[in-house]
């Protein structure tokens, strides 16, 4: 058994990706100060820079707040606009940050940073316990699908570091989240300002006995959330060099969205139905045995059969069935309410075409989880289950199986602007 | 053939996160390259805009790079950088646009009124170049770590037909799904190194034993004090009361506008004395060594507005 500090050195850094919520006063932006300070990510310039802003708007504390809200109109308003990229690293791994806002326009936002996050992490106050919002943030990361969840319980100090107050909430958002799809789910009771169980476990909860937030972060397993069963490889661009040197080179290049492609491996080209065998797999100048996600790759194929854009590279006897028929859960992004009939364009995989919107089946309320069957239409941040007619056939899978090939952008043909994000049901 | 393969463990597949930062950037370069009319890769001689180059040379090989390379040379470009930009195009066979801001200043395009610097005045001389090329995407080096505003912005980047940036309305960003929908004069900008920080690009370098300037390892260098950063003593950058200049061992932490560009004493000569060094620095790379950032709080934020990266 090799020590921690000698595994540490041999095993490459991987990557988490992670999509925090909650609003200022939950202390999140105190939390991610602390995560990037501790972890020395955060520069003396910065630190100075906000500093000055924060005399000069008269606090009485460091506001953390600014160093993630970086536009000028965020500041002035004290508010945060946009989602936030934020980065830091300890010695094992590299973590990115989707800074998402609590309140305005908290849905599509939350939908955006959760999109690509592998863990969600919620934040409640531990005098207030679980809110409404808390709730939502909760619903939001698992119709994503984000497949870890971290409950932080904040504020321990100004309950007294009081085991039965975490454990009313802890037993409260145990219960709830059984009503929804969270595979791993963590909750620890932190203090952000203080650093209770932030980076080192806590003196003052002995009564605790889990990991410190930091510790979960970076030993939460994550690769294999991945599917790598399915054999699915959205063809990106063919790569024809037209160069004496590589005179006969025809690539298929991609990035694997599932399962593992080898040389040798007898595949299908959707939609054609065309089949063929892998004749190599090229990452820049070498060949390499096998690509797995979420790696860039060039596929060769032994006949010269008609592949392009959009098609879809599968396994012979595990593919998907090309559908123009779509059944999925809609997050509307813009003012114009989403109505059937209306016809927009779409973006699955390398895939474009358009779609008409044939009904809206139900809206579901975030909150309650109560599903409106009457509502008719989508507003702005609602979120409902739709069904669409495509002109062409998407290549999909239910996004519960792979959130790649399962999830879809809608784009208003007016205006190129991205008012939809819709997961397949199935 | 009904047979899953036989996938052994998990941990078998993984990736470090510099080949997962690979494998998105290479994603992004290819995205683009399928979907836009006229693609161009903006060029600053940087190590981050080699690293580009690096990414996508690997998204088309054995093909090559499907798109020009564009720089806009400021006339104040270090020599250094130039050489090695030479070198990069000859060797991957690219396309070399050049728009000069001299020219522009000659045509009218821009006005010097010798209070602006040029760092300003390059963004009229690249709005222009990317109107009279018809260029639909421009592919940048920036980075979210690098500056507050730039946290907030976009793989893909939406631009008006003026070549601003509206930070208020940006189009929500999900999954890999990157929307590259235009009208007639509007482009867009793409940042395929989002997500990669300073030391990963370091990394990256030293990992795929690419070249990059010169400047960037410790020299010597006949420099003087300004703003509490070290200038570089030349006729381009004429010494002001007071200051003096000293040789000294130097290198540079970004490549810029030589006049606007400051040095940091430190002898890292090699890339892993380098990374050692940037892993202990305390001031950021902008804020350490770029005149142009440190004017206010959201310098940057306003010439983003404008057109700048």
């Amino acid at each position: 058994m090799a020590t921690p500090a000698t595994d540490a050195a041999k095993k490459p850094m991987d990557l988490l990706r992670f999509a925090t919520a909650g609003s200022v006063d939950d202390g999140k932006s105190t939390l991610i100060g602390r995560l990037l300070y501790d972890s020395k990510s955060i520069f003396e310039d910065q630190i100075e820079a906000v500093e000055r802003t924060s005399e000069s708007r008269g606090d009485d504390y460091v506001d953390l707040s600014l160093l993630t809200d970086g536009l000028r109109s965020e500041r002035e308003q004290g508010i945060t606009i946009d989602v936030a990229y934020r980065y830091f690293a300890t010695p094992t791994r590299k973590f990115i940050i989707a800074d998402t806002p609590g309140h305005i326009q908290y849905t599509r936002n939350m939908v955006t940073g959760a999109s690509t996050a592998d863990l969600g992490l919620v934040l409640v106050d531990a005098r207030n316990g679980l809110t409404e919002q808390s709730r939502r943030h909760a619903v939001l990361l698992s119709l994503l699908r984000v497949p870890h969840l971290v409950l932080c319980v904040n504020k321990m100090d100004l309950v007294g570091y009081d085991q039965e107050i975490f454990k009313k909430i802890h037993a409260e958002f145990t219960s709830f989240a059984t009503k929804l799809n969270i595979p791993d789910l963590q909750i620890i009771p932190i203090s952000a300002l203080a650093g209770d169980n932030v980076v080192n476990r806590s003196e003052n909860m002995d009564w605790y006995e889990g990991p410190s937030l930091m510790h979960h972060l970076e030993h939460v397993h994550v690769a294999s959330d991945r599917d790598m069963i399915d054999v699915r490889f959205p063809v990106q661009y063919v790569v024809r060099p037209k160069s004496d040197e590589h005179h006969d080179y025809r690539g298929y290049a991609g990035r694997v969205a599932g399962g593992v492609l080898k040389k040798g491996d007898e595949v299908v080209v959707l939609p054609s139905g065309m089949t063929s065998k892998i004749a190599g797999i090229d990452l820049f100048d070498t060949e390499v045995d096998q690509a797995f996600p979420p790696m860039s790759v060039t596929v060769r194929l032994e006949d010269d059969v008609d592949v392009s854009r959009g098609d879809m590279i599968a396994r012979v006897n595990n593919a998907p069935t090309p559908t123009q028929d779509i059944d999925a859960m809609v997050c509307w992004m813009t003012t114009a309410p989403l109505k059937p009939r209306q016809k927009l364009a779409i973006k699955h995989t390398t895939r474009t075409g358009r779609v008409l919107v044939k009904d809206i089946q139900y809206r579901l309320d975030i909150n309650t989880l109560h599903r409106d069957q009457e509502a008719g239409e989508l507003g702005l941040n609602e979120i409902g289950r739709v069904q669409l007619r495509v002109t062409v056939p998407l290549l999909a899978d239910p996004y519960s199986k792979n959130r790649t090939t399962g999830s879809f952008i809608l784009i208003d043909e007016a205006t190129g602007v991205t008012v939809g994000a819709g997961m397949i049901n199935g | 053939m009904a047979e899953p393969d036989t996938v052994a463990t998990h941990a078998d597949y993984q990736l470090s996160q510099l080949d997962q930062l690979e494998a998105e950037s290479i994603h992004i370069f290819r995205e683009v390259a399928a979907e836009f009319e006229k693609p161009v890769l903006m060029f600053s001689g940087g190590k981050d805009s080699i690293v580009m180059l690096r990414l996508a040379e690997k998204a088309f090989y054995p093909a090559k790079i499907p798109f020009p390379i564009m720089q806009i040379d400021t006339g104040l470009d270090f020599p250094e950088v130039i050489e090695t930009r030479d070198r990069w195009v000859n060797r991957l066979g690219v396309k070399l646009v050049v728009a000069s801001i001299d020219d522009a200043i000659a045509n009218g395009i821009v006005v010097d009124d010798g209070k602006t610097s040029r760092n300003r005045l390059q963004i009229g001389t690249l709005l222009n170049a990317i109107e009279e090329n018809g260029f639909t995407a421009a592919f940048g080096g920036g980075r979210r770590d690098e500056e507050k505003a730039r946290a907030k912005e976009r793989v893909y980047s939406h631009r008006d037909e003026f070549g601003q940036w509206d930070p208020k309305n940006q189009r929500p960003e999900l999954w890999s799904l990157y929307n590259g929908r235009l009208h007639a004069g509007e482009h867009m900008r793409i940042f395929p190194i989002s997500n990669w920080t300073e030391l990963d690009v370091w990394d990256y370098i030293r990992r795929e034993g690419i070249e990059i300037p010169s400047i960037y390892f410790a020299h010597q260098r006949r420099v003087f004090e300004r703003d509490n950063m070290l200038m570089t003593e030349t006729p381009l950058n004429p010494m002001r009361e007071g200051e003096v200049a000293s040789e000294r061992t130097v290198r540079f932490r970004t490549c810029g506008d030589i006049t606007l560009t400051g040095c940091v004493e430190s002898t890292a000569a090699t890339l892993d004395e380098i990374i050692d060094e940037i892993s202990m620095a305390r001031l950021t790379e902008r804020g350490a060594t770029r005149g142009d950032d440190r004017f206010s709080e959201a310098a940057m934020e306003d010439r983003k507005k404008e057109g700048y990266f």
